[in-house]
């Protein structure tokens, strides 16, 4: 029994010595935890957090201001230093001005009224949910020292003519001009050589002149018969082939005067076309966009990302940034003001579908009233750098899916009555374009 | 020696064709067209290159065919203009006054076909927010988002930046303010007004302002 005790004693004693380890152990861990959060929040405290700060940032301030740039706002890289050194603000200027900048100005505030007028009376929005740990982690971010600018790695731009249809067709002629020198000096060379075997006297092999081929074929009819009969349908083959694609323009693909990548646009940006082609919903036409919708989003987009810069220089020969640039000419914005001049140039965009003159095509009535895919006729447009022409435009292209297209008559009642006939003639269900009249003449041509 | 000279000359007659062939292979032009007369209208087409000169005289401006309507007219139908000047007292106004001319909301669950209406008296056309909503996810949902919380694809990428969510308390925007910021854009949104039309716009007002009471339900 006594044993046992002892043994148990033992045990408890060690026991009570692990626990002692254990929570030494522990202590220290918090200690070290409270030590960690004490400088960490102390840190904070004095200096905020940048990266808190750029998300701030970005979320509630980019919209207006940037860092180093005027937008509609003043630019706000060092705002704080700056103010204190040359206003003699401190951070309880900033706050309540951040808080509520309408109250500021009309306390009668100097400097608020002064930078309200500079930036033509625009108000500030108001931000009063912006706690003061919130206040000092912005400015933490706007007080970091400018990155140093990459350097697009890239060959430099050449002035337009690198396109790869141009560069090919020089390898073409290079290679057709060697093939014509190669033969020339072969030529040459054959001559010299009879010649020298001339004056040597050598006597060359002399052929046994049989009947020369081309006789050979002239006195066999048939021949003569079956070669003309496939000369004559392989020349109307192509004949007709040439005769049918002229004022087909497929493929049409014009350098125009601002490069435009609608694979950036449409694709990468994931933009809706109706987005710019607005008027493809509700008219005729699928309007080319005025310059005041390229700055709905290039009044805050002035260059883009080294990246895409990059790409542009080494894929496709392209200084997208110039391109912008070239925008900001033609509508008159002033970067540096962020205004409007007023001294605007129109882009002479060069038109690339165009239906001839005798055909009506209405874009509303495909686009709102049809439903169709932008993406139907004008093909993969969002993989476009450069726009061209994907369908051939001809009657038959239209015809054809006129025949193939079923027309939505759902939820449209006002023409069920006309929709039930139509289909009960046909003996269908769903009816084509074709057989609701998409083939007469006149719905087209008049 | 004649032979051969024939056999230069026939080389290079092919060359030449072969090269001409190669060149003429480019896109950057136009086809032929078989009878141009029929193909191009005698009147201006859309977009189409003006210049006109009489004596020294442009016509058009710029060779511009595409005019902006004479000052002072406007379009038939029952149209009104939106009176409120862009300044900060003109969208105070129109944040506290302006309400949506537009009829009542559709239900969703059990639509009505509207088929009354035929001049473009706003009142007789109601809310319908199968109208408004794809219109907001052209033209808006591109930078405010899908859900109107400021994420949109362009933000996302961080091409454009600081689009507040709609249910932003320093903004706190109302059907009016919608409007007016449709109608002239602020700060960095440009204007919507070429885009939409007066009824579209409102119908987008009205998306908008669902959008904001989902958020806020949230």
């Amino acid at each position: 029994m006594k044993k046992s005790y002892q043994s148990l004693e033992d045990n408890s004693t060690h026991n009570m010595k692990q626990v002692i380890y254990r929570k030494l152990a522990s202590n220290i861990l918090h200690l070290g935890l409270i030590l960690l959060f004490a400088f960490s929040t102390s840190l904070t405290a004095q200096e905020g957090d940048p990266t808190n700060g750029k998300s701030l940032f970005n979320t509630n301030c980019a919209s207006c201001h940037k860092l180093d740039n005027k937008m509609t706002g003043p630019a706000l890289r060092n705002v704080e230093s700056r103010l204190a050194e040359e206003e003699g603000l401190d951070r309880e200027w900033l706050n309540s001005w951040i808080r509520n900048s309408a109250a500021m100005i009309k306390s009668g505030d100097a400097y608020a009224n002064k930078i309200y007028e500079e930036y033509n009376q625009t108000a500030m929005t108001a931000f009063p949910t912006l706690t003061d740990q919130d206040i000092t982690d912005i400015l933490a971010y706007t007080a970091q020292p400018k990155a140093e600018p990459v350097v697009a790695e890239g060959p430099a731009v050449n002035g337009g003519g690198g396109t790869g249809g141009a560069s090919n067709n020089l390898i073409l002629g290079a290679l057709a001009l060697l093939f014509a020198l190669l033969a020339g000096a072969l030529i040459l060379v054959n001559r010299t050589l009879n010649r020298f075997a001339e004056e040597k006297g050598v006597d060359r092999p002399i052929k046994e002149k049989g009947t020369p081929i081309w006789k050979a074929f002239v006195q066999n009819q048939f021949l003569v018969l079956v070669t003309s009969i496939f000369l004559l349908l392989a020349s109307a083959y192509f004949v007709y082939g040439y005769l049918m694609q002229v004022g087909v323009d497929q493929g049409y693909e014009p350098v125009q005067p601002i490069h435009y990548s609608h694979r950036i646009h449409a694709g990468t940006n994931a933009i809706d076309c109706k987005y710019c082609h607005s008027s493809a919903r509700v008219s005729k036409h699928s309007g080319i966009p005025s310059l005041n919708i390229c700055m709905n989003c290039h009044k805050s987009i002035g260059q883009v990302a080294d990246e895409v810069q990059a790409e542009g220089l080494n894929e496709y020969g392209v200084d997208y940034n110039a391109e912008i640039q070239k925008l900001y000419k033609a509508v008159g914005w002033d970067v540096a003001e962020q205004q409007y001049t007023g001294k605007t140039q129109p882009v002479e965009w060069i038109r690339i579908h165009n239906l001839p003159d005798f055909a009506y095509f209405n874009h509303s009535q495909h686009v709102s009233v049809a439903g169709v895919e932008c993406q139907t006729c004008h093909g993969p447009v969002e993989e476009m750098e450069i726009m061209y022409q994907h369908s051939s435009l001809t009657m038959g292209w239209c015809i054809n899916c006129h025949r193939e297209t079923n027309v939505k008559v759902q939820d449209n009642e006002y023409y069920t009555k006309i929709h039930e006939e139509l289909s009960k003639k046909y003996g269908v269900d769903q009816l084509t374009a074709a057989q609701m009249g998409g083939l007469e003449c006149g719905k087209c041509h008049y | 020696m004649h032979i051969n000279m024939k056999a230069t000359l026939k080389i290079s007659v092919v060359l030449v064709i072969l090269l001409s062939l190669v060149a003429c292979n480019k896109s950057s032009s136009r086809n032929y067209q078989y009878m141009p007369n029929m193909y191009e209208s005698v009147g201006y087409e859309a977009y189409q290159e003006a210049n006109v000169q009489v004596g020294d005289v442009e016509i058009f401006e710029n060779n511009m065919e595409a005019r902006l309507p004479a000052e002072g007219t406007i379009p038939r139908g029952n149209f009104m203009p939106y009176e409120i000047e862009d300044t900060n007292e003109g969208y105070e106004l129109a944040k506290s006054t302006l309400t949506n001319p537009l009829g009542p909301p559709i239900d969703l669950d059990s639509p009505e076909v509207d088929s009354t209406h035929v001049d473009s008296d706003l009142s007789t056309i109601r809310i319908d927010y199968a109208k408004g909503g794809p219109l907001y996810s052209i033209y808006c949902a591109i930078c405010h988002g899908a859900k109107g919380d400021g994420q949109g694809k362009l933000v996302q990428g961080e091409k454009i930046l600081g689009v507040p969510s709609y249910d932003d308390v320093g903004r706190a925007i109302t059907t009016g303010s919608i409007y007016h910021v449709i109608y002239y854009g602020k700060n960095t949104m440009g204007s919507y007004a070429n885009q939409l039309n007066e009824e579209e716009r409102w119908q987008v007002v009205a998306y908008v302002e669902k959008l904001k009471a989902d958020l806020e339900k949230k």
